[in-house]
């Protein structure tokens, strides 16, 4: 199922599971992850799945590129530990103090701000990865109509919680961070919990995630009830 | 307040509690932080008779002015750093690589770091502060690790715990090699440059920026041109990994780098060379050599047993 594995520097193994970015091979790269996990490789010290790559570092005062690979090339990847994904309901809040981007958006989209906000709210979409800062996921497939480029240039800061897409895909900033994605509303559904360290992430790879529209209002009292 | 506690007179720019970071967490987002160069890191436990990954306070150009109220204390500091040890109001000079014992309402004050960026403050105690994934290493951008995930801040307080109050002096003879030719094993894009791009990018000089921290060192330099996209599908990054951006000004990945990134990747710094490199400072001259992986295997040896040897020396 891995197209092809290669080095990248001298402490990381770099899998290749093909071009494409689908669910299918991006669950490739998810069970290849729990696989690796669970086995314990002596010298792994991480493991980054993304949509289509696997990378895996290792410690070079333990181990070697080859060594990792050769295990990695005869794993037995029946034997994979496969984690209960969830479906989530995030609430979302649209409101024009959140909606920064909304305005490029109808412009560069050529649709009105109720039809793509009905474009994103109408659709279930599978967590690829989680990364960048901590907990943000990326998630897909957006509706062919709303698929855009990222900001020309990017944001110094984007506010915690903001909800923003690119090209196929739609994220949650964790934490306040620099980011290029077209900001459409912002989640006061706290995404990372560190106090929590076997399971910080709301959201994991794997699980199922639709969005809902709050108002203001509701958005305010959230974190009151 | 414990009886031992150590109060920050003056903090510094960049002082964080660090120590080897954690592990095993890039799937979440979260990078291995901890003690920028690693080497001067055990070094500076090693000095005090710390087991090498005892939390120890790092800083960068500026460090900090601590006062100590207790019993009596040893440390040390590590890198190219100059200090003072204030006792009763007198100031002497301190020298690296040499650990010392101060008393009562002595101070320690870290001017700066000589033409290079990161030193080191080890303690022989425990440094009263909470752990995150078995790690004190403080990740200020997703607010983890000791300290709420904050720089040490003026006025604050550290207890300290299980002094250890023996003292005969050690000392190493060690002196910081800097470099500027970074040893560089080729990327997973490397074809998305172009011929010029190449050869600019290990035949030139580039000077690194002042916008670089424990994240990244952004480098100015000729240009890089990509003839393939200057975007690729977002993956996985590591330590060391340079990245080339659409305008064209790599970015070398350092310890708290985010987790992933989608912009196609020249090269990667060869592990022996890590230490050295986040010590470059801003302004400084660098160029990339290009070497084959077994090269790099063997050179990261070689400076593993160094380390070892040295600490052995101890």
């Amino acid at each position: 199922m891995i197209k092809n594995i290669s080095n990248l520097g001298d402490a990381a193994v770099y899998c290749d599971f093909g071009k494409e970015v689908n669910k299918e091979i991006n669950s490739n790269v998810i069970k290849y992850f729990y696989s690796i996990r669970n086995q314990k490789i002596k010298g792994i010290n991480n493991l980054t799945p993304s949509y289509n790559k696997l990378i895996i570092s290792f410690d070079l005062k333990l181990t070697n590129f080859n060594e990792i690979k050769k295990k990695i090339e005869n794993l037995n990847i029946n034997e994979v530990f496969i984690k209960n994904n969830k479906e989530l309901k995030i609430p979302v809040c649209c409101d024009e103090i959140f909606g920064l981007d909304i305005d490029i958006l109808e412009k560069k989209l050529s649709l009105k701000k109720d039809k793509i906000l009905e474009n994103f709210f109408n659709t279930e979409y599978f967590c690829y990865m989680t990364g960048f800062i901590a907990g943000m996921p990326f998630l897909g497939d957006l509706n062919k109509n709303i698929h855009t480029k990222r900001l020309e240039t990017p944001r110094v800061i984007v506010p915690k919680g903001s909800v923003g897409i690119t090209e196929q895909f739609a994220n949650i900033y964790t934490f306040e961070s620099p980011g290029g994605w077209n900001i459409i509303g912002n989640t006061p559904v706290e995404m990372f919990d560190s106090s929590n360290e076997k399971d910080p992430n709301m959201i994991d790879p794997g699980d199922k995630v639709t969005f809902y529209e709050i108002s203001l209002n509701e958005y305010k009292s959230y974190n009151e009830r | 307040m414990n009886d031992n506690y150590f109060e920050i007179i003056r903090a510094g720019i960049n002082t964080t509690f660090q120590d080897e970071g954690r592990d095993n967490l890039y799937h979440i987002g979260i990078p291995f932080s901890g003690a920028m160069d690693i080497r001067n890191f055990y070094l500076a436990n090693k000095l005090v008779n710390n087991i090498l990954n005892t939390p120890i306070i790092e800083f960068a150009y500026q460090g900090p002015h601590i006062k100590f109220t207790g019993d009596k204390l040893n440390f040390a500091v590590t890198g190219d750093v100059v200090f003072k040890i204030k006792k009763n109001g007198i100031g002497i000079d301190g020298k690296c690589y040499e650990s010392y014992q101060i008393e009562n309402g002595d101070e320690i004050d870290i001017i700066s770091t000589n033409k290079s960026v990161y030193g080191y403050l080890s303690i022989g105690a425990d440094i009263d502060i909470s752990y995150q994934w078995k790690s004190c290493s403080i990740n200020t951008r997703a607010k983890i690790g000791s300290n709420d995930g904050n720089k040490l801040s003026e006025g604050q307080k550290f207890s300290l715990l299980n002094l250890n109050t023996n003292y005969n002096k050690k000392k190493i003879n060690y002196i910081n090699t800097k470099i500027e030719n970074l040893r560089i094993i080729k990327g997973t894009n490397y074809d998305y440059f172009s011929q010029e791009g190449i050869q600019n990018f290990f035949g030139k000089q580039f000077i690194v920026s002042k916008l670089s921290d424990r994240m990244g060192m952004r480098l100015e330099g000729p240009k890089i041109e990509n003839i393939v996209n200057t975007n690729i599908k977002s993956e996985g990054l590591i330590k060391g990994v340079i990245q080339v951006p659409a305008d064209g000004n790599p970015i070398i990945m350092l310890s708290d780098h985010g987790t992933i990134g989608g912009y196609p990747k020249i090269g990667v710094v060869a592990s022996v060379d890590y230490d050295r490199l986040v010590q470059i400072s801003p302004g400084s001259k660098i160029k990339f050599k290009e070497i084959e992986l077994s090269d790099a295997e063997t050179l990261f040896k070689l400076y593993e047993m160094e380390t070892q040897n040295l600490l052995s020396q101890i």
